[in-house]
């Protein structure tokens, strides 16, 4: 059996990353992917957008026909990594194929959460989650086959809002039902919370908070209706659960790779076990704000990883820097950007600059801590949003521009002039 | 491989605003003055970012970084980097409007079509020109093209 030289599991955005990271520096030995999907490449975010009907399903890849042929990677679909181990660098796919690497890197995404609820088995129609294709195109089968007009979604973070983003687009008002006492309750503040729930509620979309589902109820193999912490019984024909994901922990279960909520690593991306790399929404590295590791679930984060996992790989040293949580969502016809620290805790030396507009229904919400920005919030006014991401990243002492930074016209202007400069200057610009 | 760039001077910029306009024409069906201000519908945006505060102003296009955060955000592949040119461009259709090079572009410098959700504009340094318009019209040597080796 030939040795894979680099071995890549998973086959989403880090591995891409992973694998022009590697041609980069290291044209000669062989790469390979293997996935347990059938599609030679899609984007994970496009299946919102996908689901709305807004795209079909050409569009979904988001590199081209000719990626891994241009790439020299052998791509093997269809096939699930069953096991790994890790004194041999080895992993078992479905089909009992062994493949042994010199280096690997792990990433293989997240799996959907799915709360205990009674009655649940997986032999019911009309219940679904939202991460793969797969599911997606069933979910979209059902929803045309079954003309269905009532959906009940469980979840009201960023992907339950996907979920609803999508739906809307496809004529569908959803009811959305939320754990917390408000929805994108990790991803926004209270009052960008209840604008996002006023403009859902205007669009038809119903918005239950506070309350879980607790049981369901079937007629003839379909599910029929839902029943409620509160008491409350809803009929439905069909329930996604968007609750969230978590990471996809299969295949280093029982190896004596470190994880914590995902797996474990290190500035590199290396896990505990040499030669062993995970990078993604399975994997949790630093995140630049609190200094600890943390999964962030989110492409820009998947993508970097997946470059530093294989720039490191190829044997050039590199460093990832960490990012933070930032996200970007539409719902109904509000643009939203969120980074960082959002909500902060009283108390805890924050300041909070914020100011809504009522007329033009935006928000903007920035979060301060030790003169620094470290969150940000944008309802309906995203259009300088990568600036304030700058801000943070580069962690600029604000406190001179401080009462400009919440202005309709905030830009590269309100920067001091010496690090405006500094900015545009790019490799062999001078301003 | 030498490589253009676009270079910008605040201390020269007079806050005219002409680099827009003909920013706007170059990337018009037209591509002529008129028409594109008067008979063209959606009038393109300009992919120019103008801004003015008292006596300072510049006008500001997309820098075309060397590892730029825009393609590596990008969830559809529309937003990437040309080997050749070494010049970061947008294919539209591809885009779906999710707005994550918005999010993560430090300058600020995409522009969002909200309505139509599409990424409205972004340089492209007039790709289908010989020279940029906004350097060939800005009448103060404010926008200049420079060649750097890459």
């Amino acid at each position: 059996m030939d040795k894979i030289r680099y071995l890549i599991i998973g086959n989403s955005v880090a591995a891409v990353n992973c694998v022009e990271a590697i041609r980069g520096y290291d044209t000669t030995n062989d790469i390979t992917i293997v996935s347990d999907e059938e599609p030679f490449n899609y984007s994970r975010p496009l299946l919102s957008y996908y689901l709305g009907g807004r795209i079909t399903q050409e569009r979904l890849p988001f590199v081209n026909r000719d990626f891994y042929e241009k790439h020299r990677v052998n791509l093997i679909l269809g096939k699930r990594a069953e096991r790994l181990d890790v004194s041999k660098k080895e992993v078992l796919l479905t089909d009992s194929t062994l493949l042994s690497c010199d280096r690997c890197l792990i990433s293989v995404g997240g799996v959907p959460i799915v709360p205990p609820i009674e009655g649940f088995h997986d032999n019911i129609e009309g219940i679904f989650t939202f991460l793969k294709l797969k599911e997606t195109k069933n979910l979209i089968d059902y929803i045309k086959r079954e003309t269905i007009k009532d959906v009940v979604v469980l979840g009201g973070g960023l992907i339950g809002l996907k979920v609803v983003e999508g739906l809307v687009e496809r004529g569908i008002k959803p009811t959305v039902i939320e754990l917390m006492d408000r929805i994108l309750a990790n991803t926004f503040d209270k009052e960008a919370s209840s604008i996002i729930e006023e403009r859902l509620s205007q669009g038809g979309c119903k918005v239950i908070k506070e309350d879980t589902i607790q049981g369901i109820e079937t007629k003839g193999g379909k599910i029929s209706s839902i029943f409620l912490r509160s008491g409350k019984e809803l009929t439905t024909s069909l329930l996604i659960i968007a609750v969230g994901v978590r990471p996809n922990l299969e295949l280093v279960k029982g190896t004596p790779i470190r994880v914590d909520r995902g797996i474990l690593v290190d500035r590199f991306m290396r896990t505990n076990i040499e030669d062993v790399y995970a990078a993604g929404d399975c994997a949790q590295g630093i995140d630049f704000l609190s200094k600890t590791n943390a999964v962030i679930a989110i492409w820009p984060v998947a993508a970097r990883q997946g470059r530093t996992a294989g720039l490191n790989m190829s044997g050039i040293t590199t460093e990832y820097p960490g990012l933070f949580a930032m996200n970007s969502v539409q719902i109904i016809d509000i643009p939203t950007i969120s980074f960082g620290i959002t909500n902060p805790p009283e108390e805890e030396g924050y300041e909070v600059l914020k100011r809504q507009d009522k007329t033009k229904g935006a928000y903007k919400k920035i979060v301060l801590k030790d003169s620094r920005v470290v969150g940000i919030i944008l309802l309906n006014c995203i259009e300088r949003a990568g600036v304030y991401g700058m801000l943070i990243r580069e962690e600029i002492d604000v406190q001179d521009f401080k009462d400009q930074l919440l202005g309709d016209d905030f830009g590269l202007l309100v920067l001091p002039k010496d690090f405006r400069k500094h900015l545009v200057e790019g490799r062999g610009i001078v301003v | 491989m030498v490589k253009k760039r676009i270079v910008i001077n605040e201390e020269y910029c007079m806050g005219c605003r002409v680099c827009e306009v003909y920013c706007v024409t170059q990337h018009s069906a037209s591509k002529n003055i008129l028409k594109a201000y008067k008979g063209e519908y959606p009038r393109p945006a300009s992919a120019i970012v103008f801004e003015q505060k008292g006596h300072i102003s510049f006008a500001l296009q997309c820098r075309n970084c060397e590892e730029p955060p825009c393609v590596e955000a990008c969830l559809t592949g529309a937003m990437y980097l040309d080997e050749e040119k070494g010049y970061v461009l947008h294919n539209r259709d591809k885009c779906v409007g999710c707005w994550m090079c918005i999010m993560v572009c430090p300058f600020g410098v995409i522009k969002p079509d909200l309505e139509n959700k599409v990424v409205a504009s972004k340089c492209d340094l007039c790709i289908e020109a010989e020279y940029p318009a906004c350097v060939a019209h800005c009448p103060n040597e404010a926008i200049k093209l420079v060649e750097i080796d890459g």
